[in-house]
């Protein structure tokens, strides 16, 4: 692997601990489902790092499922919250 | 020469997505932490679906990469826009430094209705004498 590769795996494992951060204490729930969207942003450029690592283009299919759960688990949540998930202030 | 390119690409992409890491994990509250992340996020993923295209550049895979690049640029401010308006209608707290509030006269937070500007229509669809049971 190249320098570049491992470098930026680095940093995008590392942003993968910052948002986990917000995940753990996020305040509210709606915090909670803003930390899983970038989890999963994240995830997708990780795939795709991987692809280009391994040489692997299947990996993509990967890429496009986790894009499309994220979006769909993001609709889900909001639904449920908005209709009478529990109310904090 | 490709190569550099790529590198270049997929290292502003990290860079990108880390920013959008940090901006979740700083800011004051929700609306600033969803400014933070879908934009940022958003544009680390494309430039790095980007590397891939210019990696593989065969016809299948750079039609893939550009899917995925379509996909998250129309997802993803749907998805900010869902659980914005659900933070808000479940109350999460604004900043304290918040300048201007225009949901805040339009919205019942007790029995979360969302009145839109016309208020001509608003008493000819409700029934006259409802009992207020929610």
């Amino acid at each position: 692997m190249s320098p570049v590769i491992l470098v930026s795996l680095a940093v995008m494992v590392l942003a993968l601990c910052l948002a986990f951060v917000r995940l753990f204490r996020g305040p509210t729930l709606p915090d909670r489902v803003v930390a899983l969207e970038l989890f999963s942003s994240i995830l997708v450029g990780i795939i795709g790092v991987i692809a280009i690592a391994t040489d692997v283009p299947s990996l993509l299919d990967v890429a496009i499922v986790m894009a499309l759960m994220a979006f769909m688990a993001a609709i889900g949540f909001a639904r449920f919250l908005e209709r009478g998930g529990p109310r904090d202030d | 020469m490709i190569e550099t390119l790529e590198g270049g690409l997929i290292l502003a992409g990290a860079l990108f997505m880390f920013l959008a890491a940090l901006g979740v994990l700083r800011m004051p509250d929700l609306l600033t932490r969803m400014h933070a992340t879908t934009k940022a996020a958003t544009l680390g993923t494309a430039l790095i679906m980007l590397a891939v295209a210019l990696h593989f550049a065969e016809v299948a895979v750079v039609a893939r990469a550009f899917g995925v690049i379509l996909f998250i640029m129309m997802t993803a401010p749907v998805a900010a826009h869902v659980i914005g308006r659900a933070g808000y209608i479940v109350g999460a707290r604004l900043w304290a430094g918040t300048v201007k509030d225009e949901l805040k006269p339009h919205f019942d937070p007790l029995t979360r209705d969302l009145k839109s500007g016309a208020p001509a229509e608003e008493h000819e669809r409700r029934p006259p004498d409802e009992p207020d049971a929610s």
